[in-house]
């Protein structure tokens, strides 16, 4: 049974607010609580946008006392947001939206039951970040990349870097710690007046070819990028990763991390710049980063029909990239699902712009509603597979193959809604 | 796949170039270079599939090429790039054969808008001309009646034909120019027809890719 929301507490917490405010985020608190107990869901983006509807400018009131930094991407921004939470929480309290809800009802919902000075550590969805930036006049904001993701949804890459762009120069932050690998990114934090540039070598470039400022062509090579007809090049970086090492402020840090993967040694990279940009001390925030050692069930081994397997989360092209560096290694088999519901994109023909020839032999089963545009795929691409109607019949096909390896967990890579499907199915809690 | 310069092109292959797939490849259309190079593979065809960057000379005598679609920006500098080398213009009149998706449609065409809405002059290799409307951009499943196309061959029927349509311009055929199908579900060119054939160089909205997705 969920307890009620105590009125006192929440009273307490928002005492600095203006009544409506208080009454905005006691009416979002009993709806999300309502919420939980019928079983809808965590409530917490109903309450959020329950309480905007009885005050718009709540954003702006919980935010007014406190540090706020925002962290946006087409991927890695909820993993870069949990750690650089627990890098700056090695030094002061903050509060974050780990729910994943990254729009402003969710943030509103996150911050309503915190105390009024935590630092807030804040994903923000790429299309958000002007009117989050706007509400919280946040002192922070990290960049981290920006590629194809649900085109039907965002339509062009280059309209998101321009919105990106414009935010920063409306409501600029006192620091911007952006992706100097990424020319799109790179384009839009010029506009602020402070960028701690953090070049981690981006290895997928191919939404950045066409240059955002005057649309000539990009350059790629070993040592940057430049604009082949304008002045835009990769700036001179403060931050960058070299075998596994992030070079910050004169010093090596290359201590173990929980996380798996180059990709996460990227996103370390970036919430240390953040961390250290806001003052924290570099080998306590280090410390900190290595806490973290699962982001929302991704990279969880759980146990599920007598079987252990690995969640893995992989929702666009440029995540598959870096997802697949882990997938290539191995022969055992594997399970993917894909989804093409409004939070996956409705159409799943960015399954054409994975390289999942790298797999090599791998036998895979097919799952998710997309299973056929996945099987069509991996037919012309050679790709040793079958398809199954759920994960259930996919583990048993995987256990009956003879490159089952039953030592080691079966790893099931999802795109965003299949992931949520899994993960409640193992009993995940995030 | 290779990168091969235009000299060292292989005689007896089916030869397919994927054109700057790096400015005109957002949406998946690269696939339809590997539905294309597979199935002559299967039918024991060779094939020699050359990936041609931006920036790189672009060969005049291959069998096929492939354009897909892209950004406002990119679609810009791919039409520069394109004008400059007129290696698709020989490879056209050489009697190569063409599929362009979506911005590689609009570019091919008379006039395109750019990022801004301005109206550029295209490749003129298409005879359509695409424009700006004010209405909302078209995103969605896009569904055909049954297509048929003319040739000196006599009718080829190909069927209905899906995909998944994303574009704000509105495409209107030129006189020289059969359309590929009508449209049963979605927008299409925008004037209930959907696609533009002109002689041997195909365009369509048919995002999927329409390869795959049209077997």
């Amino acid at each position: 049974m969920t307890a009620a929301p105590n009125p006192a507490s929440a009273t307490g917490r928002a005492k600095s607010l203006r009544p409506r405010a208080r009454l905005a985020v006691a009416a979002g608190r009993f709806v999300a609580w309502a919420s939980r107990v019928v079983q809808f869901g965590t409530g917490s983006v109903i309450g959020g946008r329950v309480s905007l509807l009885i005050d718009r400018n709540l954003l702006s009131e919980l935010t007014a006392s406190r540090d706020v930094v925002i962290v946006s991407a087409t991927n890695g921004k909820t993993t870069t947001t949990k750690l650089l939470s627990s890098a700056l929480g090695t030094s002061r309290p903050i509060v974050s939206n780990w729910l994943g809800a990254n729009m402003t009802p969710g943030i509103v919902a996150a911050l309503a039951s915190a105390n009024a000075t935590d630092t807030a550590v804040l994903e923000v969805d790429e299309r958000w970040v002007d009117s989050v930036l706007r509400a919280t006049n946040a002192n922070t904001v990290v960049l981290l990349n920006l590629s194809r993701d649900q085109l039907d949804r965002t339509q062009e890459v280059r309209k998101l870097a321009e919105q990106w762009r414009i935010a920063l120069e409306t409501t600029p932050p006192r620091t911007v710690v952006a992706n100097a690998d990424d020319p799109l990114v790179t384009w839009a934090a010029l506009a602020a007046p402070n960028v701690v540039w953090v070049g981690t070598g981006q290895e997928w470039t191919a939404d950045a070819a066409g240059c955002p400022a005057c649309s000539g062509r990009i350059d790629f090579t070993d040592a940057g990028w430049a604009c082949t007809a304008c002045a835009l090049r990769r700036p001179s970086v403060d931050v960058t990763l070299a075998n596994g090492a992030i070079a910050i402020n004169g010093r090596t840090m290359s201590g173990e991390l929980a996380l798996p993967g180059r990709v996460n040694r990227v996103n370390a990279a970036f919430a240390l710049a953040a961390a250290s940009a806001m003052g924290t001390d570099l080998d306590q925030a280090f410390d900190g980063l290595d806490d973290v050692r699962e982001i929302a069930g991704r990279y969880r081994v759980a146990q599920f029909c007598d079987t252990r397997i690995r969640l893995l989360l992989a929702k666009n092209p440029a995540g598959w990239h870096e997802a697949l560096e882990l997938l290539e290694g191995p022969s055992t088999p594997l399970i993917i699902a894909i989804n093409a519901r409004i939070a996956d994109g409705h159409d799943p023909s960015w399954l054409w712009d994975v390289a999942y020839e790298r797999m090599g032999q791998r036998f895979v089963v097919a799952i998710g509603e997309r299973r056929h545009d996945l099987a069509v795929r991996f037919r012309y691409g050679n790709i040793n597979h079958i398809v199954a109607d759920d994960l259930e019949s996919a583990i048993k096909l995987v256990r009956q193959s003879p490159a089952y390896d039953p030592t080691m967990p079966i790893d099931v890579a999802s795109n965003y809604t299949a992931f949520q499907d899994h993960l409640e199915r193992v009993g995940g809690v995030l | 796949m290779t990168s091969l310069p235009a000299t060292r092109l292989n005689d007896s292959a089916v030869r397919i170039v994927s054109l700057y797939p790096d400015l005109l490849g957002t949406y998946g259309d690269g696939g339809n270079a590997l539905v294309l190079s597979r199935r002559l593979e299967w039918r024991g065809i060779a094939v020699e599939h050359i990936t041609v960057d931006a920036g790189e000379p672009v060969p005049d005598s291959a069998d096929l090429y492939l354009v897909g679609g892209g950004e406002d920006g990119p679609q810009v500098q791919a039409t520069r790039e394109l004008e400059q080398s007129r290696g698709l213009h020989r490879a056209v009149d050489n009697g190569a054969v063409v599929l362009a998706i979506c911005a590689g449609m609009q570019i091919l065409g008379h006039r395109f808008p750019d990022a801004n809405g301005t109206s550029r002059p295209g490749l003129g290799l298409l005879d359509c001309e695409t424009i700006r409307v004010d209405r909302p951009r078209a995103v969605g499943e896009l569904l055909t009646t049954s297509a048929q196309l003319t040739t000196p061959e006599g009718i080829i029927e190909l069927g209905q034909l899906t995909g998944f349509e994303n574009h704000a311009g509105r495409t209107i055929p030129g006189s020289r120019s059969q359309t590929l199908s009508a449209v049963e579900v979605g927008e299409g060119n925008g004037d209930g027809t959907e696609g533009v054939i002109t002689g041997k160089i195909v365009g369509t909205y048919l995002h999927g890719p329409a390869l795959a997705r049209n077997p």
